[in-house]
């Protein structure tokens, strides 16, 4: 966020703190004093200028719904968990971005990537399309055959979830 | 030689899309160590990958198959620490918390699955040292690796949190340090061992996974190791793999062969290269391979 964009009073949703607490994950949310331990140990922010975990906790505090969800640099979370583990609040940092996340995709934001993912794993089981020529030349591998995936049963068990409707409903 | 058990292999998405000398290695060395695997009778990703989207997707991908591996009533064995850890930490939110358990089982319900919690899970490093034992792993060795100086990249998720992953110290991992002690090679310390590979972040941003692999790669170079050992296969992929990306993007060399812990292992026992999927390798092994050849076997 840079310092001349202002942020108006009716953006703000004093709420928002609350509904990512009470998800797992984020129960320590407002544990968070700003030390920065996240940001400085983070291996994503030394190579991005934009990616700062501190400032998204702090969006999430004071309310910045939209301007987290809407954001690209969310997405560039590692996942590593450096933050989570070296937090001295407990925060679980990371877990609190899956949020973030989980909240964008629902309203829509999903990068391309996790589109393909997910197409495969319903195709397949696999969230990659393994090619039909590695799958033949396992056997001269002297490896096993691949375990198959069951597509109609992995759809039932997901399709009543709030991101399998988006994607189907786009 | 008695049998260590038998397990439910659970191999993931990254290896048999990509990176096959993981499995090929793997398969070989479980069999000398008298490892019983059995192939999953039907699968589906762990979840990880598809987190970022949905918490819960990832819950019930992954207690599908804890719930697979808990009819044919087998522990399950892993190779990527990916898998391992999104399907250790849906074991334990499921065995602690009965309304969560309830209401994925609700789901399982539909096509005939139950999660019980009645199985573990483990990566091979955890399961190489608590199950098969470093007495039977030092035993297997006839080539002990002498005055070879090698480096490790454990990966994040093997420890990491730790507090829902209960493994080792993920500031300070020693399982894989252990592990390469076993096969007679000398480790090599560097400079910030326990950072990310950027693997997860590569199709979203290279500039900045690779920069991640350039640093490390920077750093082992720098510590004179001979190569570097993953158990991860996207740690692998980004190290060798994307080397030669980085070596072109950055316009330098690093020439530094990367193998799997169960190809190091392997040459160790004094299995053939050709039998531990070294052909797949994309930075060229042969000094490593030439120098395990030319060792003796001990016999």
């Amino acid at each position: 966020m840079s310092e001349s964009e202002s942020t108006k009073p009716s953006k703000i949703n004093p709420r928002f703190r609350y509904e990512v607490a009470k998800m797992p994950g984020g129960e320590k949310l407002l544990q968070c004093f700003q030390c920065g331990t996240c940001t400085s140990d983070c291996p994503i922010a030394r190579f991005n200028e934009k990616y700062r975990p501190r400032n998204i906790i702090h969006m999430a505090q004071i309310g910045l719904k939209n301007k987290i969800l809407d954001s690209e640099f969310l997405w560039l979370c590692a996942s590593c968990f450096t933050c989570t583990d070296r937090c001295p609040q407990g925060v679980e940092v990371a877990s609190v971005i899956r949020i973030l996340k989980n909240m964008a995709a629902e309203e829509g934001h999903i990068p391309k990537l996790f589109r393909e993912l997910l197409s495969n794993l319903l195709k397949t089981g696999y969230v990659y399309e393994v090619p039909e020529s590695r799958i033949r030349r396992r056997e001269s591998l002297g490896l096993p055959p691949l375990p198959k995936g069951d597509s109609e049963s992995i759809l039932k068990t997901i399709q009543e979830l709030k991101i399998a409707r988006i994607l189907n409903s786009e | 030689m008695e049998k260590v058990g038998k397990y439910m292999f659970f191999l993931g998405c990254t290896i048999p899309y990509r990176v096959s000398s993981y499995e090929i290695s793997a398969r070989k060395v479980l069999q000398r160590l008298s490892v019983d695997l059995v192939e999953m009778p039907e699968f589906n990703c762990c979840g990880l990958p598809l987190e970022p989207l949905s918490h819960e997707l990832t819950l019930i991908l992954s207690a599908r198959n804890i719930a697979i591996a808990e009819r044919e009533g087998l522990n399950i064995l892993t190779l990527c620490p990916g898998c391992s850890g999104t399907l250790k930490k849906t074991n334990k939110a499921l065995k602690e918390d009965k309304s969560l358990k309830e209401e994925i089982n609700g789901r399982l319900k539909e096509v005939g699955l139950e999660f019980k919690g009645s199985v573990n899970v483990k990566h091979i490093s955890q399961f190489l040292i608590d199950d098969v034992g470093l007495d039977r792993i030092k035993k297997s060795v006839i080539k002990p690796l002498r005055g070879l100086k090698v480096s490790e990249h454990s990966g994040c998720h093997l420890s990491r949190p730790r507090k829902y992953l209960e493994f080792e110290d993920p500031e300070n991992p020693k399982a894989l340090k252990t592990l390469i002690e076993a096969t007679g090679a000398k480790y090599v310390e560097y400079m910030d061992e326990t950072e990310c590979c950027g693997a997860t972040v590569a199709g979203i941003d290279d500039k900045i996974s690779l920069s991640l692999v350039r640093e490390k790669l920077s750093h082992i170079k720098s510590a004179g190791a001979e190569a570097l050992i993953t158990m991860c296969p996207s740690c692998h992929i980004m190290y060798d793999a994307n080397q030669i990306r980085v070596e072109r993007m950055f316009k330098e060399t690093y020439n530094i062969p990367v193998l799997h812990y169960t190809q190091l292992l392997g040459l160790a026992m004094g299995i053939s290269p050709e039998e531990l999927g070294f052909d797949e390798l994309r930075v060229n092994p042969s000094k490593i391979v030439k120098y395990a050849m030319e060792i003796k076997p001990r016999l």
